[in-house]
């Protein structure tokens, strides 16, 4: 009764997902596949967290396990000391761009997820997240017309008006330019630091983990275990140009089997 | 002088005219070579139509093959669009049904004329119902491709908004099938136009196919028959533009022209 009590006081810190012993087994045609083997992870309220490891390790099928997507073999996923058993507005993904809805506009992609407000406030809502992305002057318009950057924004801003605790993101920048990714992780990176969101963010670019998360978690190949679980203790905004930032970034090539020189 | 260009407005209009004109020639100089007594020339059918107007039999005709197509086809898209969606929605159901679906599908709604007739004798009735037939079918089955092609990020991206299965049906499926569902509808309203020609010149006695059929039969006017082939045609492709239209609203155009 007290321990519920001391958590739900404390919403933003403290721990809000835990992974306890995961362990994820495919099964087609009789084979069976160990894919994720396990995993063991503690994230804090409001952190970033961001997970690589090589193509094909289950990156994805771990965030769909966290997601409710993917129920585990053995093991569980709990949020808020609760067992994750299905998706959940609370906890929102985000794909890359192709998962806005390209029969809505701007507007209604981005109230898609408000149907159980009233209009007035889900009117609102749209209004403030519109601004928000910079798709300002776009809300009639239908994602056809729209640049991949501004498809991933607007994807972005639909999650994040549902006001979710967390967000997953899955490569959500993996289609685009590499000038608009850029500036793609500036943007989710002042996002985070208004709303403090609890962020976790798959990806298989080095880089981009060490430019925006708290922490890396490091996989190996399949079966996935946690290698190693990486700290990036450089404030933000992040020079990555800094020795810092190169020490840390070689460090996970490394841990991946990838020589620093091509 | 590209190729690639976009062709100038006058040239997109002048040279299917040119073409029309030329087959119109190459109609004329044919019968003329030929010599036939029976076949009509372009002009003779010209005079044909002028001829039907003034008989005053074009008009309800029309309005009785309009009128077949109407019902036969709405009853195929008010039984066959829910139908598809759900078998499209529960696959092991659509395992069931789908065997029998592909036998009946290929059989030419023709085919079963004297079904029709046995069930619902010379008349309307059976005339309705091998429209009903012939639309019946493609409009099931882009409903029930139209839902099993939905992505599946789509789908996740519902359910994780917190939408029930009803409402994932109707807000994210339904849309996003909604293209193919309109394809089917076009190449099913394409079917139910063919199919009353051909019903009307065995189950009843009204209507463009009884006109071609009837003006053959009293007298020999090929000049009628190919007046009223040609008005087959004209009023064909006019539902089959009207369709198209529905192609271009905003919330449906993604699914075309490699939009997305």
């Amino acid at each position: 009764m007290t321990t519920s009590e001391t958590i739900s006081a404390l919403p933003a810190a403290g721990t809000k997902l835990k992974v306890e012993n995961l362990n994820i087994v495919f099964t087609r045609d009789g084979k069976t596949t160990p894919v994720l083997q396990d995993i063991n992870l503690v994230v804090s309220g409001g952190e970033f967290v961001c997970v690589v490891g090589p193509s094909g390790c289950g990156k994805s099928t771990l965030l769909n396990v966290m997601g409710g997507f993917l129920s585990p073999t053995s093991g569980s996923v709990k949020i808020d000391g609760e067992v994750v058993r299905g998706p959940d507005p609370r906890r929102v993904f985000v794909f890359q761009e192709r998962g806005v809805f390209p029969w809505l506009t701007v507007e209604g992609n981005i109230g898609f997820g408000l149907f159980k407000l009233p209009a007035a406030e889900r009117k609102q809502r749209v209004a403030h997240y519109i601004k928000m992305v910079g798709l300002e002057g776009f809300e009639e318009s239908y994602p056809a017309e729209l640049s991949g950057g501004m498809k991933q924004r607007l994807e972005v801003a639909r999650a994040l008006a549902v006001n979710p605790d967390m967000l997953y993101l899955d490569e959500p920048f993996g289609a685009l330019d590499s000038i608009t990714r850029h500036i793609m992780r500036g943007e989710l990176l002042s996002i985070w630091e208004a709303e403090r969101k609890t962020i976790v963010f798959v990806t298989h670019d080095i880089d981009e983990a060490v430019q925006m998360a708290d922490r890396v978690v490091v996989l190996s190949a399949r079966p996935a275990v946690v290698q190693e679980i990486v700290n990036i203790d450089i404030p933000h905004p992040r020079d990555i140009s800094s020795s810092r930032y190169l020490e840390l970034r070689d460090g996970i090539l490394q841990q991946i089997g990838l020589a620093c020189k091509i | 002088m590209s190729t690639i260009a976009e062709p100038n407005k006058w040239e997109r209009l002048v040279w299917p005219l040119v073409a029309f004109v030329v087959l119109l020639g190459v109609w004329h100089y044919l019968v003329a070579w030929s010599g036939t007594k029976v076949f009509p020339t372009p002009a003779q059918v010209e005079r044909g139509i002028v001829e039907l107007f003034h008989k005053k039999v074009l008009w309800p005709d029309i309005a009785n093959s309009l009128r077949r197509v109407a019902i036969g086809f709405g009853a195929a898209v008010a039984l066959g669009v829910p139908l598809g969606l759900s078998l499209g929605w529960y696959p092991a159901a659509n395992q069931v049904v789908n065997p029998v679906m592909q036998i009946l599908r290929p059989i030419s709604p023709i085919a079963w004329i004297p079904v029709a007739i046995i069930l619902f004798g010379v008349g309307d009735p059976a005339a309705i119902f091998l429209i009903f037939l012939g639309a019946f079918f493609p409009i099931v089955v882009s409903c029930v491709d139209g839902v099993s092609n939905v992505p599946s990020v789509y789908r996740r991206a519902g359910r994780n908004f917190g939408l029930s299965p009803r409402q994932l049906l109707a807000r994210v499926v339904f849309p996003a099938a909604l293209p193919q569902i309109i394809v089917g509808l076009r190449l099913a309203l394409g079917i139910a136009w063919l199919v009353v020609v051909a019903a009307e010149m065995v189950a009843v006695d009204s209507g463009l196919g009884y006109l071609v059929i009837d003006s053959r039969n009293s007298g020999k006017r090929y000049d009628l028959v190919v007046a009223a082939m040609l008005m087959i045609g004209v009023i064909g492709l006019i539902l089959d533009i009207g369709v198209r239209r529905l192609e271009r609203f905003q919330s449906i155009r993604w699914g075309f022209r490699n939009e997305f």
